[in-house]
This record gives structure tokens, C-alpha cells and sequence, in this order.
């Protein structure tokens, strides 16, 4: 059983951003604490998740419905004051797939400013496998009053012009999809078309990190050594550098992106979101296979 | 559409309501049973392209069964049912969108990917027999 003092060995610059599943056990009463189920499946939060933790869903609220862009400050405030998050609130997220989403759903409330968040570590897995207690009750937190700024894309996220002046400036990217997206092997299914993008292969200059590779089996974060070892004895990245990670759409690499941000401490990390389902289909963008 | 299929859509149908129709697939992913390997075997002919919940499928008698290897993969868990009271082996009309009909269209690109997936190996091995 994992617990806080565990996390701290593990050579984290920033530990505290990890809790371990005991703490947040030991802190669901906690009124400074809000916890957040964020998942890839439709089905799973419904289906049994932490006693008080609040659902946010990627797909209804956290994207706009009809520009390829996150929601604005007042769908912001709004969606916080429906989960009873204050501005000073500790958010703690988990979720399914060794939380990619979970991490997908803390970068953007790091464009809000919302930089008071915790990752529980192992996700909703690790919760379930301990037989922690889950309930089918859906929250309904007392609404909150929430101040926002106004989204300031420009320390945590690259569009594609940057990539473009990035590529150009040989700065470092990590692609974190599998081996195959990267390599531009075909993925999809025989004498289907290709879902999402017209080429297949990667960024020039991309190191190929699949995602899932700081993740130990049970879904807790590799260590910090293991961490270096993967992304700097690996790939060549340097603490210093100007990092840019992407995916599919983004939700990938955003895990990616808090394992380089807050697990080894990087200062210039930004997810592009765009990522593939851009990048494939752009006019004039070179790629590599 | 094939009846067994449409009926199940039709009884879908009575839950416009999200969170009821989310109560009714976790209602269908319970009668989910999990194949032995015996029974599906996992291999890279039967696997399931492009779902990451590690999803294989067979024929069984006239029927389709899948074995979706991922705990947490309760919407593949859900379809797996669907499909496999739904159709039977000879049936090859069933449309991508049927993923659409069953969940919605609030599904990431990967789990609808991953789900569609599901409805094309049916489709192909439909069209195979």
C-alpha cells in the first residue's frame, strides 16, 4: 500500500503534486479538498467511482462545441461552481488509463490558472484494485462562487505556428503515441481510411516516447531516476530545455506533460494539442517517417 | 438493420435521458460473461485494431463473442452484449454509426475508434462466412 512518505523518495521535484490513494482516502471529508473523476469511458464514473468526487467529462466540459478550442473563462467559473471548487480549492484528479485523462483535465486548469491540483497516483485502477470504498451516488457539491482569469494558453500550450518555428530551431519534441503512429504504419483497419489524418509518421525531429512508459504495471509513476533514464538518457531531453509533447489530440501527451513538468521539474514544457489530427493533415507541413 | 439489433436499439431508444442511458449499457455490461482463451483465442487475427482495451473476437456457433481483456473497458463490455445478442454470423449490415447510436456522440476519437473497430471485425467476418 502506497502511501505519502513512499512518494517522497522517489526523487520528484515536485512530490506534493502526486497523492497517494490512502491520502485521499484519508481526506474525502476534507472541505479544502475537491476530488475529480475525469475518464475516457462514458460508462465507468456512473458505474462506481470515489465517494464524493465530482465527474468532469472531457467531451462536454471541457471542450467548446463548436470551435476546436478548450471552454472560455465563463464556461470555466460555471463548470467550477457546479463542482463546488473554489479558487483556493485543492483539486485532486484521477481517472481510467493510468489517468491520461485525469492529467488531460489538470493542463487545462493550468490555463485558468488553476495550478493547485494533485494527481492521485495509480488513477481509478489502483482504487478499485485495493477495494478502497466507491458508491454509485453521483456528487452534488454545494456550487461554489469562482473567479477566473482569462485563459492564458501561452506557458502551457503551442499552436501550430510555434511547432512550425520549433521544427525550424531543431527545439525538442517528444511524440508519445505508439511506436506504429509514429513510424506511419498503417493502424486502422484494412480497406478503411485512415481515422484523423491523411499522412501518417511524425514531426520532424520527434523523439518517440510512448506515454504509457512512465507508468510502472500497476499504474503508479516510474521514479525519478527511471523518469531521467526514459526522457533524458533516452530521448536527450535536458531540464533546460524548451520541450513541446503531443499525440492524437493532446490527451496523450498531457500526461507526458505533467511527468516532465512536475515529476522532473521542467520549467518549459507545452502540450501542442493540435497534435497529429493537425499536424497530419496540414498544407506545407513537413513530416518524418 | 437486423431485428434482434433493432429491438435492442428500440429498448436504448426509451432512455433519451443520458444518465438513464448510461444505467442501461452498465445494465448491459453486467450480463458481459468473460471468454477463456479457449473460447476467444487472443491472437493478433482475432485482436481488435485500435481499442485500447485489448479486445478480441471469435465465432461462436452463429454468434459473435469478444473478450475485452480491460477491466475497465465497461463501453467495450457493453457492445461486446450488444453485438453478440444482437447478430448472428450471416448478418453483415450493421453500420458504423450503430457506436453512435448506442453512446452518443460525446466519445473521444479513440474510444469511438476503438468501438468501431469492434462493429467492422463483425462486419468483415459477417461478410468472411
Amino acid at each position: 500500500m502506497e502511501t505519502m512518505s513512499e512518494i517522497a523518495e522517489r526523487g520528484y521535484s515536485v512530490p506534493e503534486v502526486l497523492v497517494s490513494t490512502v491520502w485521499v482516502q484519508q481526506n474525502l471529508e476534507n472541505p479544502d479538498v475537491r476530488i475529480v473523476e475525469s475518464n475516457e469511458d462514458p460508462l465507468l464514473y456512473s458505474m462506481a467511482h470515489i465517494p464524493s468526487a465530482v465527474e468532469i467529462d472531457w467531451t462536454r466540459d471541457l471542450n467548446d462545441p463548436l470551435t476546436r478550442d478548450y471552454l472560455d473563462r465563463d464556461r470555466f467559473e460555471s463548470l467550477m461552481s457546479r463542482c463546488g471548487i473554489s479558487n483556493d480549492t485543492i483539486v485532486v484528479f484521477y481517472g481510467d488509463k493510468n489517468n491520461w485523462w485525469a492529467t488531460y483535465a489538470a493542463w487545462v486548469f493550468h490555463l485558468f490558472g488553476h495550478t493547485n491540483i494533485r494527481i492521485m497516483d495509480g488513477g481509478r485502477k489502483k482504487w478499485t484494485d485495493e477495494g478502497r470504498p466507491t458508491t454509485t451516488e453521483r456528487a452534488s457539491p454545494e456550487s461554489s462562487t469562482y473567479k477566473a482569469p482569462i485563459r492564458d494558453d501561452k506557458e502551457f500550450r503551442a499552436f501550430r505556428d510555434q511547432v512550425l518555428k520549433h521544427v525550424a530551431e531543431k527545439g525538442k519534441m517528444i511524440d508519445v503515441r505508439s511506436p506504429a503512429e509514429y513510424s506511419g504504419e498503417r493502424t486502422h483497419m484494412p480497406e478503411y481510411p485512415n481515422e484523423g489524418a491523411l499522412r501518417g509518421g511524425h514531426i520532424p525531429g520527434a523523439k518517440s516516447v510512448p506515454w504509457a512508459k512512465a507508468v510502472a504495471e500497476d499504474g503508479t509513476f516510474k521514479d525519478a531516476a527511471q523518469l531521467k533514464e526514459l526522457y533524458e538518457t533516452g530521448a536527450g531531453l535536458d531540464a533546460s530545455d524548451d520541450v513541446i509533447v503531443y499525440c492524437r489530440i493532446g490527451e496523450r501527451s498531457s500526461h507526458t506533460w505533467f511527468a516532465l513538468r512536475y515529476l522532473l521539474g521542467y520549467p518549459n514544457v507545452r502540450n501542442y494539442d493540435g497534435s497529429w489530427t493537425e499536424w497530419g493533415n496540414l498544407v506545407g507541413a513537413p513530416i518524418e517517417k | 438493420m437486423p431485428p434482434k439489433l433493432q429491438e435492442i436499439l428500440d429498448d436504448l431508444a426509451m432512455f433519451p435521458d443520458r444518465s438513464d442511458r448510461i444505467e442501461a449499457l452498465i445494465g448491459l455490461s453486467r450480463e458481459y460473461v468473460h471468454p477463456s482463451e479457449a473460447e476467444v483465442p487472443r491472437t493478433e487475427k482475432a485482436r481488435v485494431p485500435g481499442c485500447e482495451s485489448e479486445v478480441f473476437m471469435a465465432l461462436d456457433g452463429n454468434h459473435f463473442r469478444f473478450a475485452v481483456d480491460n477491466p475497465q473497458g465497461v463501453s467495450a463490455m457493453a457492445l461486446a452484449v450488444i453485438l453478440n445478442q444482437g447478430l448472428e454470423g450471416r448478418v453483415a449490415e450493421v453500420p458504423d454509426e450503430l457506436v453512435y447510436e448506442v453512446f452518443g456522440r460525446e466519445l473521444s476519437m479513440g474510444k469511438s475508434m476503438g468501438l468501431t473497430n469492434m462493429v467492422r471485425m463483425v462486419r468483415d467476418a459477417a461478410k468472411a462466412t
